[in-house]
């Protein structure tokens, strides 16, 4: 087993009277990919949400239990929730820019962070564009607005500008499901280069990208861990009844 | 059956038309009625002298007292509900996201608020004032427009916020954005069109407004020359010197009406003009 980056242990939440995660154990481990599959609302995407805590705006949400992350949790912690999301981006289902142009949608996280000098900026929005296989396309009209681009410009915008406040954790919501097959390939693609500095957690509905993209898988189904392991032992030995339906197909 | 359906079109296609033609034929004659009379009593001296011998017999002057009185009194109104109305929309659709019984009751007190007569709270702020023995002026009608529309500007930004996806919050606070950095870095371009038109709407009721201000700022032959002095006001300008028996101060009430009207006009365009072009930043969701 390789070296966990986010361990969550008995996390249980609910919206209101309904539960939606219930009692869920995992371990994400450290420069993966790790896929959350499983049918819709299974409690995935609330999963994923819950790891930067984004759950907190949701005025339902009650959440229990402990998610550690490099040893710390973050659900009892007094350290600034603000700092603890910057080392996380969010890759959403569909592409959420800043109203600004381009070149600032990038600049933005670091200005944030105190980072104002204009040669260093430059050189970091070039850097985290090119990152994101957009610098060539965008190059010429950085100063455009970054609603003008394409979704699955958007999309590539988003992800350099979550880099570019140099997070450890990549959290993507089914990233690809608003792109056309070309978008969708160019980010998945950039997933395998990413992670080999970064840790992944993607989640997915659809079957073959997971299976193109897993290290390691986790299965969920309302709202509870069936399984989970590396990507080899759930594709191809799948111990539980459920994951071995769900991979066939059966259900959905 | 599909004549049936042709009929109930042709019929709701009519109906639309009329309703259309009844609110545009009343919106003509009352700019045609106001222009016809105001016109020709609009002058250079009209809109450059103070009434003289007193706004109600003197039959010499204009009405400069109540164009500056209502332009410093309406912005002055203006950019204190900003200053208040502002911040506290923002914090409602931000800060307090996860309180979302909380910003309902608030949103039902603003809208009981909004509801609430301008002469009512030309009342209030004349028990206040009484009660603090300040007497009619700038300042007292100011802070009266003030509360008056704050409600309103409040709760049209209100609107403009609340459409926002929550998408854009979350991307925001994942980068690392505090929630003040959130509202006033993104959500406030974000909807920067939309606020500028609620300032603009606020502005236009803080300008056409006569009861709130009738006893709280006053009415006077002169310009203010400091805030503890009583004001003259476009509407109080026009309800004062119509009901004159002598033509040439009714001439100066239709004046000040057609002042008003293009005042409001010119401010619109204004507001459209910079609005859109910040527009170009906003993305569409």
């Amino acid at each position: 087993m390789d070296k966990a980056k986010i361990e969550i242990e008995n996390l249980n939440l609910y919206f209101g009277k309904q539960q939606i995660l219930k009692n869920v154990c995992a371990v994400i481990p450290e420069n993966k990919i790790t896929v959350i599959m499983g049918p819709s609302g299974c409690g995935k995407t609330t999963l994923m949400k819950s790891l930067n805590r984004l759950t907190d705006l949701n005025p339902e949400a009650k959440v229990s239990g402990r998610i550690l992350i490099d040893g710390l949790d973050i659900l009892h912690t007094d350290k600034n929730i603000a700092l603890i999301r910057k080392k996380m981006g969010l890759l959403a289902q569909r592409p959420y820019p800043l109203p600004m142009n381009i070149y600032n949608n990038i600049a933005y996280g670091l200005r944030i962070s105190g980072r104002r000098k204009k040669r260093f900026l430059d050189k970091r929005v070039e850097h985290y564009l090119r990152q994101a296989s957009l610098w060539e396309e965008v190059k010429d009209r950085l100063k455009e607005p970054a609603g003008k681009l394409s979704i699955g410009q958007q999309q590539r915008l988003c992800l350099a500008r979550g880099l570019a406040v140099d997070p450890d954790i990549i959290l993507a919501d089914e990233p690809t499901s608003a792109l056309d097959p070309i978008s969708s390939q160019v980010i998945e693609g950039k997933f395998n280069e990413l992670k080999n500095n970064y840790t992944i957690v993607l989640v997915t509905h659809i079957l073959r990208q997971a299976k193109r993209l897993a290290d390691y898988v986790i299965f969920m189904y309302m709202g509870e861990v069936i399984e989970q392991g590396s990507a080899h032992e759930i594709f191809d030995n799948p111990q539980q009844q459920m994951t071995k339906d769900y991979l066939k197909g059966i259900f959905y | 059956m599909k004549n049936k359906k042709v009929y109930e079109e042709k019929f709701f296609r009519v109906l639309m038309l009329l309703s259309t033609l009844i609110i545009a034929t009343a919106l003509v004659l009352i700019i045609f009625s106001v222009l016809y009379k105001g016109f020709p009593a609009l002058s250079w001296e009209m809109l450059t002298q103070v009434p003289k011998g007193g706004f109600y017999f003197g039959r010499e002057g204009g009405i400069l007292n109540a164009i500056v009185g209502s332009v410093y009194l309406s912005t002055g109104a203006t950019v204190l509900a900003i200053s208040i109305g502002l911040p506290l929309a923002l914090y409602m659709n931000i800060h307090l996201v996860r309180k979302g019984k909380l910003v309902n009751i608030l949103r039902f007190i603003l809208d009981l608020l909004w509801g609430v007569p301008s002469i009512v709270y030309g009342a209030f702020g004349f028990a206040v004032m009484i009660y603090f023995g300040v007497r009619v002026s700038l300042l007292a009608g100011t802070i009266t427009v003030t509360l008056f529309i704050i409600p309103i500007m409040v709760r049209a930004m209100d609107e403009v916020l609340k459409s926002v996806p929550v998408g854009l919050l979350e991307s925001s606070l994942s980068l690392g954005s505090t929630r003040a950095e959130t509202a006033y870095r993104v959500f406030f371009r974000q909807c920067l069109p939309g606020l500028s038109t609620a300032v603009l709407l606020s502005f236009g009721r803080a300008i056409g407004d006569a009861a709130s201000i009738l006893f709280t700022a006053g009415f006077t032959d002169y310009i203010p020359t400091s805030l503890s002095q009583p004001t003259a006001t476009l509407p109080l300008s026009i309800f004062f010197q119509l009901s004159s028996p002598i033509p040439q101060v009714q001439e100066r009430a239709y004046a000040s009406a057609v002042v008003l009207i293009i005042i409001i006009l010119l401010t619109s365009t204004l507001s459209r003009m910079f609005s859109s072009k910040y527009q170009n930043n906003k993305i569409n969701f």
